[in-house]
């Protein structure tokens, strides 16, 4: 067993106990990866040296002023820059990249004494829901070494399951988060669009695109939240409302809420144990004194191709700048200046990457502008209307985060209405911008199943609360996959 | 056949803000190469842009005084196209909701006022620039990546060469008048573009255009919207067809020649950029810009007009530039006849400056110091021939008029009984040129003024010394 099975606040405690120091705990995080990275390989750079010098500065400072996340180790998505560690978006463009800026979210949890362990793997530049396609390795559900974690945080949300470190920085453009953490049993929020800052977050898709945290319980998540959310002048996209305290608002009390559960997301392609998982978990709603209602969100089957042409849209902008010639891949193969261009992106680029920027291109050739692009906008706003409409009446929308458990790896078997089914349930939230989190809500054969929370626009305190008092009347949460006792 | 022509003009003009419109770079002309750079201007990966809100400003104003609708939502696009002097692999410009809307510019042609209507202004950022070396290498500066620039977009109201060079003129001083650009074309803080076509008179539809670049002066445009007004006529009148195609213009020639083919229209794939949310423009906004715009030209022109008695032409000419115009307020305002400081503006001061290759601030002259001497002139003190030699110590060493005067002891007299006494030796040493006055040579009285002249060493005050002259030759 791990420290790691310990929350923030009893990790705390030891600290000002000093039962352990902030050295033990990082040299900890290294001690697990060290046993278990092996096998999960959730960490694409280590930061060893660095990490274990800042963890005996931190031990030097005064215990009054420590704050909640004090000395406690993290590891960063690797497409969040970090100034002087290798970020390379899980892709061949970007290998050996050193990026010379923090992101904004780095310097928070700097800033917080965080202590960050290293870099975690996702799919390349974010596109894809398993590590697949990441250009390095593939991560591996901690919970059965043979099915993937889910992405493209997936190394993020492994890396918390496997008790590497206790918290983990992911993205979500689409459900980034929130599948991999329902696929690896932990906590992950996606929050409001704008509420955390995304400098020196490497786009796939600039509005949709948001940075949160990934944990192993509601408590900790909410801690990490407010530590990272904020206005940031150098994000124009951010907002300047009020970040509050999260933890206070975990009363456990959700008496007289309003659940709405959208029938769009019981639907096809969602499992029956998905299924029976949700409904139970309403029940233990119910019992808590919520009120659970059937709801409809009648855009929703018209988010996914919605979300697939603007995301492809905006990916294909944003990746655009990667031509070989200021940093990055360039090919040694060029005898001009288009050879350079275009030898250097196919050299670079993925396949995923690849198949993303034809789309986003074509969707925004002149020819398809009006069709695709513009029209695909109008359903954005239409989605959100949807969003929008089911909130003046209730309080959160419930629902699965996934339709199933994590896929073998390699598996190119899953049908078409499982796909649809997993975006359907994950990017419409992107799409209107509003929060939600996926904790833990069940089991089946062994792996988890998740519950999805999804909030009003900049109410991540109610989707924590509800969460929370979820949390706290199941035992989901506490289970440790066998990896933890060494194997 | 008789043609029309029609031209529009896209017009670049780079806004003097301290600092980058997205980046905290400073945005100078002049310094080495990539020294005014920052990771943003450089696309690294996860940077991102911040706008700068003077340049809203400084848009803003040039808009208003270009009569134009301020927008009271604007955002901006992405506008794509891969090339290394563009990192980010798009430019940030507005496409559907620009800054301003509908303006216009008034322009005067053979004594005949017209309005030229504006389509838009809209903000963006200027490009990179690279230098192509002669081993195969091109050199990329990014120092100009990310200056702030609007481009002015005028509809297709332009019918001569003639025009299109008075709406250049008088776009350039209007945007200098408001103080957000040098408007320098020769630093390419101004640059322009051109679209020409021809179509048959009465013909309501638009011929084919072609579009003109390379354009590096107004004269440039000028010059080469005749050559090409000339060309499409030809190619018309012997039955082709003018191609859509950008041309540009060589300055060695006087020739515009093929630069490309425009196939299919290009396609910049425009989104609306996330990372810049909507700007809100309220009425405050607005007011607070329309209060900083001075007095613009044409106001200015009608005051002198109307105020000061000044030929219109004079008006014109000195209105072109505020720096000018300033100058010549500052000189009526230190006490200067409006009319003889707008000779010699227009006259010796201009003169130098081209000589010199100088602007005016660049010389020793002061308002004041051009106002002393003006005065002195008005009241006879010296004359225009002493003036002379009193100007160009003025205009390179500064100081004041009546000072240099008194210096150099060259106050025109003009005392009666000491011309008289100058007069009189002259004739005496003179007696041929009597006698060929008597004679009816009345050349030989211009010769005695030449020598009186040159005896006073020129301080002999010319109108005395005619009369006297005359006075006392009558007498012998």
């Amino acid at each position: 067993m791990t420290l790691f099975s310990k929350t923030a606040a009893e990790l705390q405690s030891l600290l000002h106990n000093k039962e352990v120091s902030v050295k033990d705990l990082t040299e900890e995080s290294f001690a697990r990866i060290a046993k278990t990275d092996d096998d999960v390989q959730a960490f694409l750079a280590l930061d060893e040296k660095q990490a274990l010098q800042r963890a005996e500065q931190l031990d030097k400072e005064p215990m009054d002023g420590r704050g909640p996340l004090f000395g406690l180790p993290i590891g960063i998505k690797d497409n969040i820059v970090t100034k002087g560690l290798e970020t390379t978006a899980a892709s061949r463009m970007l290998e050996n990249f050193v990026p010379v800026f923090d992101a904004t979210v780095v310097e928070k949890i700097n800033n917080a004494g965080m202590v960050s362990v290293g870099k975690l793997n996702l799919d390349e530049f974010a596109m894809g829901s398993t590590t697949e396609s990441s250009a390095f390795r593939t991560t591996r559900n901690p919970w059965n070494l043979d099915h993937v974690p889910g992405g493209s945080s997936g190394g993020s949300a492994a890396a918390v399951a496997a008790g590497e470190v206790p918290f983990a920085l992911g993205t979500d453009t689409g459900g980034s988060i929130r599948q991999p953490a329902a696929f690896c049993g932990v906590v992950g929020m996606k929050p409001t669009y704008g509420r955390v800052s995304r400098l020196g977050v490497i786009p796939m898709a600039a509005s949709l695109d948001q940075v949160g945290p990934i944990t192993r319980n509601v408590t900790d998540n909410a801690l990490l939240l407010s530590a990272i959310a904020g206005v940031d002048p150098k994000d124009s996209s951010s907002s300047a409302k009020e970040v509050l305290d999260y933890q206070k608002h975990l009363t456990g009390d959700i008496k007289g809420m309003k659940i709405g559960v959208p029938k769009e997301y019981l639907g096809e392609g969602v499992a029956e144990e998905t299924k029976n998982a949700v409904q139970e978990a309403l029940k233990v709603l119910e019992s808590l004194g919520a009120e659970v209602e059937e709801v409809s969100l009648p855009h929703a089957t018209y988010a996914l191709p919605t979300y697939y042409f603007i995301c492809a849209s905006e990916a294909s902008s944003g990746l655009a700048r990667y031509d070989g010639i200021r940093y990055g891949h360039r090919t040694e193969h060029a005898q001009n200046l288009d050879e350079l261009y275009r030898k250097s992106r196919a050299e670079g680029f993925g396949e995923e990457v690849k198949k993303r920027i034809l789309l986003g291109t074509y969707t925004l050739s002149a020819a398809h502008y009006e069709s695709v692009y513009k029209k695909a906008q109008k359903v954005r706003r239409l989605v959100a209307q949807d969003f929008a409409n089911v909130f003046a009446k209730y309080d959160v929308i419930i629902g699965p985060t996934a339709p199933t458990t994590a896929y073998k790896i390699g598996d190119t078997s899953i049908d078409i209405a499982t796909k649809n089914a997993s975006d359907l349930l994950t990017t419409s939230v992107n799409l209107a911008g509003v929060p939600a989190i996926s904790v833990p809500c069940g089991f089946s054969n062994g792996l988890p199943l998740g519950l999805q929370v999804i909030g009003n626009h900049f109410d991540e305190a109610t989707v924590y609360k509800v969460a929370h008092a979820y949390e706290q009347a199941t035992e989901f949460h506490t289970r440790t996959p066998a990896i933890w006792e060494g194997k | 056949m008789n043609f029309e022509t029609v031209i529009g003009l896209e017009v670049h003009v780079e806004l003097k803000t301290n600092t980058k419109i997205f980046s905290s770079a400073p945005a100078h002309f002049g310094a080495e190469p990539n020294a005014n750079i920052h990771i943003t201007d450089l696309a690294y990966p996860g940077v991102m842009p911040v706008l700068n809100k003077s340049v809203v400003d400084f848009g803003m104003k040039a808009a208003m005084a270009l009569n134009c609708d301020i927008a009271d939502i604007m955002h901006f696009d992405r506008k794509h196209y891969t090339y290394p002097d563009n990192p980010k692999a798009y430019q940030i410009s507005q496409e559907d909701r620009p800054i301003g809307t509908k303006g216009w510019v008034e322009i005067e042609v053979d004594g005949k006022k017209k309005k030229i209507r504006l389509n838009r202004i809209h903000l963006e950022e200027d490009a990179g620039k690279l230098t192509h070396t002669e081993n195969g290498y091109s050199l990329v500066d990014l120092n100009r990546q990310g200056t702030p620039l609007i481009e002015i977009v005028s509809e297709a109201d332009i019918r001569s060469p003639e025009e299109a060079y008075a709406f250049l003129e008088k776009l350039k001083a209007i945007v200098e008048y408001t103080g957000v650009s040098d408007c320098r074309m020769e630093e390419g803080s101004l640059r322009c573009d051109a679209n020409v076509s021809l179509r048959p008179f009465g013909q309501e539809e638009f011929g084919t255009k072609t579009e003109l670049k390379n354009l590096n002066s107004f004269n440039f445009v000028r010059r080469g919207l005749i050559y090409e007004v000339e060309r499409q006529e030809k190619v018309l009148l012997s039955g082709g067809v003018i191609e859509q195609e950008t041309r540009r213009y060589d300055e060695a020639t006087g020739k515009t020649v093929l630069m490309r083919v425009k196939g299919e229209a290009d396609d910049y794939r425009f989104i609306n950029d996330p990372d810049l949310p909507e700007i809100h423009i309220d009425e405050d906004w607005k007011s607070r810009i329309r209060a900083e715009i001075p007095e613009l030209p044409d106001a200015r022109k009608e005051r002198y007009m109307n105020d000061l008695d000044l030929p219109a032409y004079d008006a014109m000419v000195l209105t072109l530039t505020k720096e000018m115009s300033d100058f010549f307020d500052a000189t009526v305002e230190a006490g200067a006849d409006a009319k003889l400081a707008s000779n010699w503006l227009m006259g010796e001061v201009s003169a130098y400056m081209n000589a010199e290759q100088k602007e005016l601030s660049e010389t020793a002259l002061t308002p004041e110091g051009l106002a002393s001497m003006v005065k002195l002139l008005k009241d006879g003190t010296i004359s225009s021939k002493i003036a002379k030699k009193v100007f160009k110590e003025l205009i390179e060493k500064g100081g004041n008029a009546a000072e240099i005067v008194k210096a150099k002891g060259l106050v025109q007299i003009s005392d009666d009984a000491t011309l008289r006494k100058m007069v009189t030796e002259t004739l005496d040493a003179n007696p041929q040129s009597i006698a060929d006055y008597k004679d009816g040579k009345g050349r030989a009285l211009g010769f005695l003024v030449g020598q009186i002249m040159k005896a006073s060493k020129g301080q002999a005050n010319p109108q005395l010394v005619n009369k006297i002259l005359l006075e006392e030759v009558e007498k012998r």
